[in-house]
């Protein structure tokens, strides 16, 4: 089974996030930069079918230079080899465009993404992969088993979850709970070492017309302060909540 | 031209997100000044959705979709939208919708944006605020394509009524393969979702152990309200990893968001910061949740929550 790993790289989860240029770009000044965390639950679920069943896996990401070291993490954690597709990351659509153009050419069998990334929050990578390759989609991915060309997910429904069959080739969206929070993987020296040697391939994208284009950032007006209420006056804290909020 | 709207029911009765798309696709019919086409797939009652200035409803009944399927259902939206001539199609932020949004963008080449928390601020160009980085930011996108197909966010929007009524008439769409079958559902029928819930009560490593949870389902009970958890009350496995909300777990955007024994860690506040207010239950003043949240209680929830929900039932029985 061929994989390809969709892996994007995003401002670390405690980054204050501020913008420049007249609010219109992200500053990445000072940012420390990881792979998109529901990327680490696709990924090491990419590890254990390359070590029990003999899968290859391939990790991708649309992206500049200053991408590289997520690749090269990815491959330390094991992957066989990346693909860096050489254009910054514009929208959605764009990068699905690109990733569905890798996949498509590689004939993967699977094709892992995330949910959503947590830095534009769009949702849309994967299930737009899913119908420019014309393969099968399941997504908020936690459970996957593949038998031949036959694979049984789990997924997280509001409330609950449910079991679905379907058939290679096939694309998730993973989510924690992909794999135990004990089965990531972080790259080790040996890793680090033999990831040097693994081949990071760039290619040049392919043509593509923005569906959306991001015109501006805000940032959410500051609180003011907490209302403190007394433990002993919790008949306040339901009045506040009844008459002031208006909540209950 | 009409605005289309997806409206969701869950076995044939709408979700109230159903009735809050449906008000926001009305808002935007109005400022292109044009009607309100809804689509629902085996709802019962779709006159229901003319309360919510929805003019004309597209009524699927087929029971090979009592299972909600990404790509037919993706499928039967486009074929309305196309039958309609529609611009702009109108989703909610459910598992569902965005299951298949992405594929329903595909399919009708729309642009699409997700988490948008007002209504269009200029239609020309196409411009949306949607929340971006976790909450920790908003974003302008526009939209560049013919057809556009708009997320909204779970209670950005809320409910507007409208003395309008909404005939009906049966549509049938050609399903195209189902692809992903549905084998077993194990789903908890008698809890209120985080997706769905107006209140919210959350519990942190501050309770100490699962065996604790008990007050915490009380209080939920008691408020009608859903339960969920922070990160490491799941990875400790005290709690279903459905129940993580967060950053990196399910984001919340309740009217009422009821943190206790949660210390307020940025990875945290990002992903519940969308909720109209919050209330902390904590033992520590310095606790960083008390910067974030609107109402704050300094003590121990062991003591604290028992007595809330004493005056909540006291609360609730006059009401
Ligand atoms: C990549 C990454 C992603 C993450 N994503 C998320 C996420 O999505 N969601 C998330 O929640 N976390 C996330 N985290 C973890 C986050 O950083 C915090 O560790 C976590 O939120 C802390 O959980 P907590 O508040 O329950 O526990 P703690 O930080 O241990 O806080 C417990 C709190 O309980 C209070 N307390 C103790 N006893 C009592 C009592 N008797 N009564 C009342 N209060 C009491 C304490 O004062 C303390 O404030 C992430 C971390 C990383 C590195
Ligand atoms: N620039 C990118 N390169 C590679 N994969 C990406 C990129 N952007 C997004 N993805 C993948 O798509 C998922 C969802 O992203 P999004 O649709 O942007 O929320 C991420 O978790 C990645 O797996």
């Amino acid at each position: 089974m061929k994989i390809l790993v969709c892996i994007s790289h995003v401002p670390d989860t405690t980054s204050k996030i501020n913008f420049t240029e007249d609010n219109s770009k992200f500053d990445s000044n000072g940012v420390q930069f990881i792979p998109n965390p529901n990327d680490d639950f696709g990924l090491a679920r990419a590890m254990w079918f390359k070590e029990k069943q003999g899968a290859t896996v391939t990790v991708v990401n649309v992206g500049t230079a200053e991408t590289e070291p997520t690749l090269r993490k990815a491959l330390a954690i094991g992957a066989d080899e990346a693909i860096r597709v050489n254009t910054a990351a514009t929208d959605g659509f764009s990068v699905a465009k690109q990733l569905a153009n890798v996949a498509k050419e590689g004939a993967y069998d699977l094709v892992i993404a995330g949910r959503e990334s947590i830095d534009y929050n769009g949702g849309m990578v994967p299930g737009m992969i899913a119908g420019l390759i014309e393969a099968n989609f399941v997504n908020n991915c936690i459970g996957l088993e593949v038998d031949g060309t036959s694979a049984k997910a789990i997924r997280e429904i509001d409330g609950g979850k449910e079991t679905v069959s379907t058939k290679l080739p096939l694309v998730i969206g993973s989510q924690k709970g992909l794999v135990e929070e004990s089965d990531l993987r972080i790259p080790n020296m040996r890793g680090i070492m033999m990831a040097r040697k693994k081949p990071l391939t760039v290619v040049e994208p392919i043509a593509v017309d923005a569906e959306t284009t991001s015109v501006s950032f805000e940032k959410p007006k500051p609180k003011g302060a907490v209302t403190l209420v007394s433990p002993d006056n919790l008949d306040e804290l339901v009045n506040l909540l009844h008459n002031e909020a208006k909540v209950i | 031209m009409s605005v289309l709207v997806y409206t969701e029911s869950d076995k044939g009765s709408f979700k109230k997100a159903a009735f809050e798309v449906a008000s926001y696709a009305k808002a935007v019919a109005n400022q292109l000044g044009t009607t309100v086409t809804a689509i629902t797939i085996n709802a019962n009652d779709t006159a229901e959705l003319g309360n919510y200035g929805v003019d004309k409803v597209l009524n699927v009944t087929n029971s090979q979709l009592d299972n909600f399927n990404a790509n037919a259902y993706a499928s039967a939206i486009k074929q309305a939208a196309d039958q309609e001539g529609t611009k702009v199609v109108v989703l909610s932020s459910s598992a569902n919708s965005k299951y298949l949004a992405p594929l329903l963008a595909v399919g009708l080449s729309a642009g699409y944006a997700s988490n948008v928390v007002e209504i269009p601020t200029n239609t020309s160009p196409f411009t949306v605020k949607r929340t971006a980085f976790t909450n920790k930011a908003f974003e302008l996108t526009q939209i560049n394509t013919e057809v556009k197909i708009i997320g909204v966010s779970n209670n950005a929007f809320g409910l507007v009524e409208n003395s309008g009524s909404a005939s009906a008439e049966e549509f049938s769409p050609t399903l195209p393969e189902l692809g992903v079958t549905v084998e077993s559902v194990d789903k908890a029928t008698d809890k209120v979702t985080i997706a769905d819930a107006e209140i919210v009560v959350s519990g942190g490593r501050g309770l100490k152990g699962p065996e604790n949870w008990g007050m915490i389902e009380e209080l939920a009970e008691v408020l009608g309200a859903a339960t969920a958890c922070s990160k490491p009350v799941s990875d400790l496995g005290w709690r279903p990893h459905g129940e993580h909300v967060g950053q990196t777990g399910k984001p919340v955007a309740a009217n009422l968001y009821i943190a206790i024994g949660i210390s307020g860690a940025i990875q945290h506040l990002a992903g519940v910061s969308a909720s109209k207010v919050k209330v902390v239950i904590n033992t520590d003043p310095e606790a960083p949740f008390f910067k974030a949240a609107d109402y704050g209680v300094v003590g121990d929830a062991f003591e604290v929550v028992p007595a809330l929900i004493e005056k909540l039932k006291a609360f609730k029985a006059q009401q």
